[in-house]
């Protein structure tokens, strides 16, 4: 079965984690956006064969969201991440508030 | 008792001391102590044991393991009864029962082999072409009998009293198959220092070797690397134990079988055991299992493997017949015939081939085994069982027949290739052992023996040394192993590798029809030619054209035969036109196993508030809500839900009641920017919201559509408190997460689910102040002090209390919260303090019902169909504040006016009722189609008299005052009613604010 | 085309003649007025419609496998048209009215089995929600029963109602008319009626482009060659978010896994099709025997075709909290088939914004039994060059739109939830 590194809890099996979807859309700012913007963000996907960014919630474990890189033709993982950290460099940036 | 007519007097792997009485369809028979119950039957002289799926054609077995196709039984009875058992696997126990199948009156004389009459119209495919007429719902008459006639076993409904286990191991290596291979394998990792999980199947070790004489020259070999392996301390076996498939990550399933063992499920011993095995590293040694040839009557009892013959002498001492011929394409056949020789009356040997190596001719020389080379058996006399088979040699010359009541076959071998084919792995074709071997292995993997499509002893062990070397080293274990264990000297068949020469038909033109590929489900030649003509030629058409691999064998002893066979009516390599797909399980797994404890009551897990003992203990009545099980009415106020729920409404209406909400979720939102945060999540403000006071508040999703709602309070200036529904419990936790740990994590706030650190108790009615005066002395409660959404920190009795004043029913209310530990004890003082008010508790139906006549939405309006204005709450959002959900709660199409949105009904009519789930119409309108709404809640109302709802109506409260039609065309009904505020209560709020 | 009947096969038997092909193994030309990419259910039954329906017979199926590889041969087989919101009601039910006639149509046996379905409810709340479905279907003409406890007992006295039953059962909705469809005879039925037309079948044959430019689509490259057509559709779920690329569409469509299982077979055991209400469940069994069953997707992206264990433990867990008698048989096979998920759970049949090209996907669980009317309404749509009336609630623009949802079971936006 499809298993997952939590970078804090290490390697568990994906049923201790949620699903949380496609992670390569940036999501329009807080606020900003209209509806095109957001329609793309939330209804449009690349749904790739190959790899894809996606989110995890260790639900059973340290409850962070994860970044996940998985192959979706073979299920198997390149890299995971903390979200936090990980959407450092594509976030909106400070002046969002 | 008999031993048995065909059993040896000595020799095999059963121990004679101990007998084991059994039964066939109520015959008493005997075998021993490792007997299977094909190889007790077999000792018994029992040749036809069933009948095939299509035709009826008495069968027996073929061969000796997971592969045979034909002995197939109902074993047990009651809830015990276990359907197309396989009887070569089926391990032989004190009183066991076995009833033969599909067959009637019996396997012997079977009316059913009437079909056989009409082979020729029972096609492949005949059913696609007919049975269509003469009226349209033909195929539903005709699909009776065909139903009926179709399946193997009978199954009953009862429940099974058996208890199954599941479990999780982690291992350095796995071995799959404890043969020469795997036990080399596993002797070399364990002695490197990794932890080896070998699994074998069976319920002995050795593979192959133990259809070796068991005073032969390889036991003592096998003995030795059994013993080693035991006294290894990290290396553990599991026998009786079958990889049933190959899953991501390195994960492989196993199931054990105990069923030898007779476990008693009172004590909780199982009788199945699913294992989740996590390995680095995986050795496939599973080994490969023999082909039938394929010629005309090849189906007939006492047409069987070679090798299965084999296994039948050397491990269990039965002679499968007393005069035998042996057909074969390649070497491993003679291993057979030789083995036979001396103990039975005469083999014979027919070999396709015209080259015979010299030693097996100078061995059956010398053993008085005629060897024919270049011939072919090209039919079958005899019906229930073999009498003789026709000669021909292969030039074409002729044929003879020739007396025989046994007839050993070998058209090579299969390796098991489905593990690895399970990880998505094709196999590839080695025309050198005419066989597919894995395509390649995943990392992590390594194949050893007959696997690799190299049949020989020498080549098993040297490659299990090497696969095991090399996995231990892959999971660090680099240790000197020492030597290889010397082998014995190979037999000659062994060292020369087979030698084989495929044919795929024998008996030309006329093996059409009768010539079987696939036993089980009836496919013949005849049938793969008609699946060619018509196009149904790839792999995958022909499988499912003709049903070919799709019985509970799946084609282990028919696919390759057959799509060789397709590929020379095609004209084209074998090696291109490929495989089916392998999937898993390799072997057909009980659904009780696999679903382990997860049955009955503990399908699913219950959760409970901290109260429930208290609930169970004083008369409630409980009910699901999702996974929750919460009162759902007290018996105190009456026997049924009907009459209970309008008892504990007037209580709560007239004087005062309370409720376990505990299971509303909570959580607990802080830092500096926590009014930020909720102020994004929430379409209304909580920035604002002073410290002290609680707010209702409403999330929607990124969609713009209705999410959850609750009221959250503020604790401190940077501190909430947020309730949520109880259904969104989780979705909500997580979501917030989401937000602040990727959208914003920018924002400094924490949030942290309390749903199980604090019970919440709702006290609800006009006398819930009285209550709280009494049971909280000390603390104003007043309307002043305490106005409604204000908020207390209190401490009872050193217990820290949350005490809110909100209102779920409209009366005067108030939730507390306590710290779980505390609920029981503070749900117990409240009640006694509230004894002089006559309080009493009530459930999730006078809740639900109270909610409903104060028009507050829940689980059927909380409807991510929906969006803020259909619920009436547009006002909350305001229009410069952004919130989540804003942009694209603002598309055209959910913001037109006729849009279903909230409104109350009530009932005009004395007699008739609402339901939940009525269609709505206007007067007017004529019923039919999707109406203009429908009703999501509805109660009767004991305080207005009458039967009100909730509903979405097209237009909502523009029609207020209109009479409308809820058609309920389930029941026949349609009743008149009026579109009202969705508030039927106390619109002004004056109760609530008392 | 050889028309097949019983005094046919009885002929063929007695001569040992032999069968001819069910369809040509035809080469492709270099042009066509239509062409379909995918040989499944969906895009075979478009093709015989073009032809049958609108003489369009210049079709060429193009089929990247063998045809029928996908989802129509991998599914469960059910058919019904249970459905609750607008549109998806009066779609599925002109899908089953079509099931009704299809044997005769194609003069292939299908195998319609309208034995009944039977979706369980198991709370007061699930059954006013089976009300409601009840309630439309009837109000749409479409016969439909709810049955009390009792009732469901008396019909189907085989499932749990103990008190050990984790979850009781409350009561059911019952479709008479619902029930199970021999998957792959409908590939293979489609096949033959419309190769009989003249459709161009053209298996092995991969498209790995589409050309188009701004006036539309003009044909395709495929491993054969090029093939030049005046109207290109698109049937390939399960991979139509990689086929819509190619004309540089992006899709609201997700790939997921959803697992299948079978048992051994066994004599006549469980009549109906039984849909568990506690978690998505559904059972049959299939006429050779076996039952039938599946579960939700595994629930994260994936084009693997092989499942993920704990869901098979999870939907054998369904089965026995369903069939506790189910313990002792014995699973015989699962695998995996990959579906578009969409943020509604609801399809999509409808021009895109490449002129010319068509689209047919998003179809979730119930590709299957959308079959018959897919294909007439896509076929209606490519013909006339405008969504058919039963499909215009299907089109790809309708989530900037908002509007009236399509969400039958509730569950949101997320395609994964669906």
């Amino acid at each position: 079965m499809l298993r997952i590194e939590c970078p804090l809890c290490g390697e568990r099996p994906y049923t201790e984690y949620r699903y949380g979807g496609d992670a390569d859309k940036r999501r329009p700012m807080h606020g900003a956006g209209g509806i095109e913007a957001w329609h793309d963000h939330l209804f449009l996907f690349d749904n790739p064969k190959g790899p894809h960014r996606e989110f995890w919630q260790h639900v059973q474990g340290c409850r962070q969201w994860l970044l996940v890189v998985r192959d979706t033709a073979t299920n198997i993982v390149a890299e995971v991440a903390l979200a936090r950290d990980a959407r450092g460099m594509d976030r909106q940036g400070p002046g969002e508030r | 008792m008999s031993a048995g007519s065909h059993r040896v007097r000595s020799g095999g792997r059963i121990d004679r001391r101990e007998p084991r009485a059994f039964s066939l369809d109520g015959r008493r028979l005997t075998g021993y102590r490792g007997d299977t119950l094909a190889s007790a039957l077999l000792a018994a002289g029992v040749a036809v044991v069933g009948r095939s799926f299509k035709y009826h054609r008495p069968r027996g077995f073929v061969t000796a393991g997971v592969d045979d196709p034909n002995g197939l039984f109902t074993l047990g009875t009651g809830g015990r009864a276990e359907p197309n058992a396989q009887g070569t696997v089926v391990q032989l126990t004190d009183g066991l029962r076995a009833a033969s199948q599909n067959a009637w009156p019996s396997v012997r004389f079977d009316v059913g082999a009437i079909n056989s009459w009409f082979a020729p119209v029972l096609q492949a495919g005949f059913y696609y072409k007919t049975f269509m007429g003469p009226t349209r719902r033909a195929w539903m008459f005709y699909e009776r009998f065909i139903r009926r006639a179709a399946g193997l076993g009978a199954a009953r409904h009862d429940p099974d009293p058996d208890r199954y286990e599941t479990r999780h191991l982690f291992t350095d290596v796995l071995v799959i198959g404890a043969g020469p291979a795997g036990l080399s394998a596993a002797l070399v990792a364990g002695r490197a220092g990794a932890r080896v999980l070998l699994i074998e199947q069976d319920g002995l070790l050795g593979g192959t070797l133990l259809s070796d004489p068991v005073d032969g020259q390889t036991e003592s070999w096998r003995v030795r690397l059994e013993a080693e392996l035991e006294s290894l301390p990290d290396v553990r076996i599991l026998r009786h134990t079958t990889a049933l498939g190959l899953y991501d990550g390195n994960t492989v399933i196993l199931l054990t079988r105990r069923d030898h063992c007779a476990p008693d499920p009172v004590q909780g011993e199982a009788l199945q055991i699913v294992t989740t095995v996590r390995a680095k590293t995986v050795i496939q040694s599973t080994g490969a299992i023999e082909r039938p040839l394929v010629f005309p009557d090849n189906d007939r009892p006492g047409v069987m493997t070679a090798s299965a013959v084999r296994t039948y002498l050397n491990r269990y001492a039965v002679a499968c017949g007393r005069n035998a011929v042996v057909l074969t394409n390649n070497d491993s056949a003679y291993a057979a015939a030789f083995d036979l020789a001396p103990r039975i009356d005469r083999v014979t040997v027919i070999d396709v081939r015209r080259a015979i190596h010299p030693a097996l001719a100078t061995q059956a020389a010398s053993l008085g085994v005629e060897v024919h080379a270049a011939t072919a058996v090209t039919g079958v006399l005899g019906r229930t069982r073999v009498r003789g088979v026709t000669l021909t040699p292969i030039d074409g010359a002729r044929g003879r027949s020739a007396a025989c009541d046994l007839l050993c076959m070998s058209g090579g071998w299969s390796p098991l290739v489905h593990l690895s084919s399970h990880g998505g792995i094709k196999p590839r074709y080695q025309a050198d052992s005419a066989a597919f071997v894995p395509g390649g292995y995943a990392p992590g993997h390594f194949g050893a023996g007959a696997l690799t499509g190299r049949f020989s002893l020498g080549e098993a062990v040297a490659t299990g040394w090497q696969a095991g070397v090399r996995a231990a080293a892959d999971c660090g274990f680099e240790r000197a192993a020492g030597e290889a264990p010397t082998l014995p000297e190979g037999a000659p068949w062994d060292t020369a590798n087979h030698r084989i020469e495929p044919v795929w038909t024998l008996g030309g033109a006329r093996a059409a029809k009768a010539a079987f590929v696939d036993f089980q489900n009836d496919v013949t030649v005849r049938d793969l030619e008609i699946a060619h003509q018509e196009g149904y030629e790839s792999v995958e058409h022909l499988k499912r054209f003709t049903t070919l691999g799709m019985g509970t064998d799946q084609g282990k002893t028919s696919n390759i035969n057959a799509l060789a066979i397709m590929a020379g009516l095609r004209g084209i390599e074998l090696a291109e036109a490929g495989t089916t797909t392998f999937r898993p399980p390799f072997v057909p797994a009980r659904l009780g196993a696999l679903a382990g404890r997860h049955v009955g009551r503990h399908f699913r897990p219950v959760r409970r508030s901290p109260l429930h003992a208290w609930h169970l203990g004083h008369g409630a009545e409980m009910i699901e809500a999702g996974p929750w099980l919460r009162p759902w009415y007290y018996r105190w106020a009456g026997q049924t839900v009907e009459l209970a729920y309008l008892e504990e409404m007037r209580r709560v209406r007239e004087a005062v009641g309370l409720s376990d909400v505990s299971t509303l979720g909570k959580i607990d939102v802080q830092g500096p920017d926590a009014a930020e945060f909720l102020d994004r999540l929430y379409v209304n403000g909580f920035a604002r919201l002073p410290v002290g006071k609680a707010r209702y508040g409403v999330m929607l999703n990124d969609a713009g559509t209705i999410f959850d709602d609750g009221t959250t309070t503020r604790l401190a200036e940077t501190r909430y408190f947020m309730t949520t529904t109880t259904a969104g419990a989780a979705e909500v936790m997580s979501w917030l997460e989401f937000l602040a740990q990727t959208a914003w994590p920018e924002l400094r706030v924490h949030v942290s689910s309390v749903t199980d650190e604090w019970a919440g108790i709702a006290v609800a009615g006009p006398k819930a102040r009285a209550v709280l005066e009494r049971a909280l002395p000390g603390c104003d409660v007043s309307n002043d002090a305490l106005p409604h959404m204000g908020c207390l920190e209190i401490e009872w009795d050193r217990v820290p209390v949350r005490l809110i004043r909100l209102s779920f029913s409209g009366e005067l209310a108030y939730e507390l919260y306590v710290p779980a530990d505390y609920g029981t004890a503070f749900w117990e003082h409240l009640l006694s303090s509230g004894e002089p008010c006559g309080m009493r508790p009530y459930g999730l139906e006078a809740l639900a019902s109270l909610r409903i006549e104060k028009g507050h939405i829940a689980g059927a309006e909380l409807d991510p169909r929906l969006t803020l204005n259909d619920l009436g709450l547009g006002r909350m959002a305001r229009p410069e504040k952004p919130f989540i959900g804003r942009e694209l709660a603002a598309r055209p199409l959910l913001n037109v006016p006729e849009r279903p949105s909230l409104v109350g009904i009530e009932c005009l009519e004395p007699g008739p009722r609402l339901r939940g789930g009525a269609i709505l119409f206007a007067a007017s309108d004529e019923m039919k189609g999707h109406g203009r709404g429908y009703v999501t809640s509805v109660t009767w109302s004991p305080t207005l008299g009458k039967f009100i709802a909730l509903g979405l109506y097209a237009g909502g409260l523009q029609h207020l005052g209109e009479e409308i039609v809820c058609a309920f065309p389930l029941y026949g009904e349609r009743v008149r009613a009026r579109i009202t505020s969705p508030v039927f209560l106390d619109p002004k709020g004056e109760r609530l604010h008392a | 085309m050889l028309r097949y009947s019983l005094s046919r096969l009885v002929r063929h038997a007695l001569t040992d003649r032999p069968w001819s092909r069910a369809w040509r193994e035809a080469k492709p030309r270099n042009r066509y007025d239509v062409v379909i990419i995918g040989g499944g259910g969906h895009g075979l039954a478009t093709a015989y419609y073009l032809a049958a329906n609108h003489g369009i017979r210049r079709v060429a199926v193009l089929e990247r496998s063998y045809l029928g590889a996908g989802n129509v041969g991998r599914n469960t087989t059910l058919v019904r048209s249970n459905y609750m919101m607008n549109g998806s009601t009066q779609f599925f039910e002109f899908s089953l009215k079509l099931w009704e006639g299809l044997s005769q149509e194609l003069n292939f046996n299908v195998m319609l089995s309208q034995r009944g379905q039977i979706v369980l409810a198991h709370s007061p709340a699930q059954m006013d929600g089976l009300a409601r479905r009840g309630n439309t279907m009837l109000l749409n003409g479409i016969e439909a029963e709810l049955l009390d406890r009792g009732q469901v007992q008396h019909l189907l006295p085989y499932l749990d109602y103990s008190p050990a039953a984790r979850f009781p059962i409350a009561g059911g909705l019952l479709q008479r008319r619902a029930g199970t469809v021999r998957h792959d005879a409908v590939a293979w039925g489609y096949a033959r009626a419309a190769d009989a037309l003249g459709v161009d079948i053209i298996e092995g044959c991969e498209v790995t482009a589409i050309m188009h430019d701004s006036s539309g689509a003009h044909g395709v490259e495929t491993s054969r060659g090029r093939i030049l057509a005046d109207r290109v559709a698109i049937s390939v779920a399960g991979h139509s978010s990689q086929v819509a690329a190619m004309a540089g569409l992006e899709l609201p469509i997700e790939s997921h896994l959803l697992q299948a299982f079978v048992t051994e077979p066994i004599k006549p055991f469980v009549d109906h099709v039984i849909s568990f209400g506690a978690e998505l469940f559904y059972i049959s069994q299939s006429d050779k025997g076996g039952l039938v069953f599946g579960g939700h997707i595994d629930g994260f992206n994936s084009f693997t075709q092989r499942g993920q264990f704990p869901k098979v433990e999870g939907v054998a867990q369904c089965a026995l909290a369903l069939i506790p008698g189910m313990s002792r048989l014995k699973l015989l096979r699962h695998w995996a088939g990959i579906q578009d998920m969409t943020p509604d759970g609801a399809p999509f049949i409808c021009r895109t914004p490449v002129r010319n090209l068509y689209f047919n996907g998003g179809w979730c669980y119930q590709g299957f039994k959308a079959t018959p009317a897919a294909g007439w309404c896509l076929a209606d749509t490519i013909a006339r060059d405008e969504e058919h009336p039963l499909v215009r609630c299907y089109g790809l623009g309708r989530f900037a739109q908002g509007g009236a949802s399509l969400d039958e079971y509730g569950h949101g936006h997320w395609t994964y939830r669906h």
